[in-house]
């Protein structure tokens, strides 16, 4: 198993390069290169060619590559020109505040659904599990954005429970609470929706299977004991569900933080599209492709340190 | 959000009965059969033809300017004249709901469809090249799947301000990375079954083996897939155009209506939102359900035992 363990971190490794090979690629597909983006679309000639002078743009795009790559491995993501920070001080600022969206959005997906799940797969044709899987698939069909309207059109301007914006970026998250339930609730629910159909049909794939018929045969069929040898099987697919399905919370975030206006680095990345402000976007996307990596990764170890069938495979 | 093609639940033991009790022997009439046993999928690809009806044939019928900005006439409630009642711009809703439609169906279908190609050839390569090249090429997928798909898109429509050719590409060029995957997956698990032995056996070439009997029979996965990807890009049609980047006005698409909606339902106009919201919801509800049909009716029939 170490042999395993030790290949995969390896292509974690191979991933996150890979991630800002890509990344280079997308600066210089502009027509002008990283020049004219930083400078502008109004940038003389002059001052672009002087700035490719300066710092070494005129030099072939493999060295380019690895000198940038080695500012990188040295904590330098690069200056920000439209908000005139550094991008380490920005992402340093915001991104507790998304990994708090993120996580709790997640940890909440993930419980609830898989309870929502199992309880939908025992109660099997009955009326409740039909309602919740209409449920599911409407959540799941929706724009995030049509969820989190609606959340507000409900909860802060029907009933007024809740204010309807995210939380303020200059006082502390957590004296923010109430402004926080909204943009939780809007990132969790369409997740939610997912894993309890994948828990569902995960966990009545494992009551048909022949340990059940046994232990029912044996005496054991209570509703209880079954889900103590059933739901664990059930979980192990859903851990590399969640492990995939980290881009797509990410993504779900960046629309949620616009909506709420909530000071992450979704919004930090969407401002910085309409800025075209590139270092900003460079930085925010190494990020987020480095955190799904070592998401997937992690993923990828608790399973197989939950999986016996992976760890005394040879 | 989106979610395709990979780990969607497994096919459930539902329709059992389908396989055993079609005597017909064309495999056709036998997928139709379990496909039409679903009642859900049968009414969401009669309510997906209702859509193309209505989005293509519909402004033959119902005719309103969709040019032309109608300033006496914004935002007006739903009446006997307009019956979802106008937008900001004067522009009547449902003839509105109709154009965004078209261009909906036209940009999200195209998508697919092109994303589909990609990836099935791209599958089918490193399936069938094997050794590194496959590592390699599975690793790229990797790679750009580690980086969140709305980041992408957002970085690339920021580079290539999108027009409508512009916006299909930019939304396929993400969503052939999960069909390449389970293609690949697909190609070299039929690779072992003892039909393409046997073509080999008797001396069948490389290319012949793949169009004739590698892509016919991943065809299952590769139509089911098609249907989520479809749903997945109108979702994504919709974030894109709530980021601000769809394509610029008079075109329209659902996603823009609903964004730009969004923005004057707090003064009242739920007729913005509304009914293109049940639009999206509906349409991508249809496309899973379809999708979910068509996956137990082929799985079915080509499941080994």
């Amino acid at each position: 198993m170490t042999g395993y363990l030790v290949r995969r971190c390896a292509l974690s490794v191979l991933v996150i390069l890979g991630v800002t090979v890509v990344v280079f690629i997308l600066v210089h597909l502009l027509p002008g290169g990283p020049a004219r983006a930083i400078l502008g679309e109004r940038a003389s000639k002059q001052a672009l060619e002087d700035f490719d002078r300066a710092y070494g743009l005129t030099k072939p795009l493999p060295a380019q590559y690895v000198i940038w790559l080695s500012h990188l491995i040295h904590g330098n993501l690069g200056y920000s020109y439209k908000l005139s920070q550094s991008v380490d001080a920005l992402l340093v600022e915001n991104l507790p505040r998304t990994a708090v969206l993120v996580g709790t959005s997640t940890l909440l997906a993930v419980i609830l659904g898989v309870g929502l799940g199992v309880w939908q797969a025992v109660r099997r044709s009955h009326l409740d599990d039909y309602i919740l899987t209409g449920w599911s698939f409407i959540f799941y069909a929706m724009p995030n954005f049509f969820l989190g309207l609606i959340l507000i059109i409900i909860f802060s301007v029907a009933l007024q429970w809740l204010p309807p914006l995210g939380p303020n970026g200059t006082a502390p998250l957590f004296d923010q609470l109430r402004n926080l339930v909204l943009p939780i609730a809007t990132l969790t629910l369409p997740y939610l929706a997912f894993f309890s159909r994948y828990a569902r049909s995960s966990v009545l794939e494992n009551l048909v299977q022949d340990y059940v018929r046994t232990a029912k045969s044996k005496g054991v069929g209570g509703p209880r004991t079954v889900l103590r040898h059933v739901l664990p099987n059930a979980l192990i697919p859903i851990i590399t569900l969640v492990g995939l399905s980290l881009p797509w919370i990410i993504s779900g975030a960046l629309v949620t933080e616009a909506l709420f206006n909530y000071p992450g680095m979704g919004l930090l990345f969407w401002n910085a599209t309409q800025n075209q402000d590139y270092p900003v976007m460079v930085g925010v996307t190494l990020v987020a492709g480095t955190v799904t990596a070592l998401g997937s990764l992690a993923a990828d170890i608790i399973y197989a340190v939950v999986d016996p069938r992976i760890r005394y495979a040879k | 959000m989106i979610i395709s093609g990979y780990a969607e639940p497994p096919p459930m033991l539902e329709n059992p009965e389908g396989a055993e009790t079609a005597r017909s022997t064309s495999q056709l009439s036998a997928i139709v059969f379990v496909f039409s046993q679903n009642r859900m999928a049968v009414a969401s690809a009669g309510f997906l033809i209702f859509l193309v009806l209505f989005c293509f044939v519909g402004p033959l019928i119902y005719h309103t300017d969709q040019i032309y900005v109608n300033l006496s006439a914004v935002s007006l409630p739903p009446s006997l004249h307009h019956p979802l009642g106008t937008d900001n711009n004067g522009y009547d809703e449902l003839g509105r709901l109709m154009l965004g439609g078209q261009t909906t169906i036209e940009v999200c279908v195209t998508a697919a469809v092109l994303a589909m190609g990609l990836g099935v050839v791209y599958g089918v390569l490193a399936a069938f090249l094997g050794g590194w090249v496959d590592n390699v090429m599975m690793r790229v997928v990797d790679v750009l799947l580690a980086i969140p798909s709305l980041l992408l898109l957002l970085f690339l429509a920021t580079i290539f301000v999108p027009n409508l050719p512009l916006l299909i590409l930019i939304v396929a060029s993400i969503a052939w990375l999960v069909p390449s995957r389970l293609i690949r997956g697909e190609v070299l698990s039929l690779r072992t079954r003892e039909y393409v032995q046997a073509a080999r056996l008797v001396g069948g070439s490389g290319v012949r083996i793949i169009v004739h009997h590698l892509i016919p029979n991943a065809l299952g996965t590769v139509i089911v897939n098609a249907t989520f990807q479809v749903a997945d890009a109108v979702l994504l049609v919709a974030y894109l155009s709530f980021l601000g980047l769809g394509i610029p006005p008079p075109a329209t698409n659902w996603g823009a209506m609903l964004s730009s909606g969004v923005n004057f339902v707090f003064a009242g106009d739920w007729w913005l939102i509304w009914p293109v919201g049940v639009a999206i919801i509906l349409t991508v509800v249809a496309f899973n359900f379809i999708g979910d049909a068509l996956r137990d009716a082929l799985d079915v029939r080509l499941r080994s035992r």
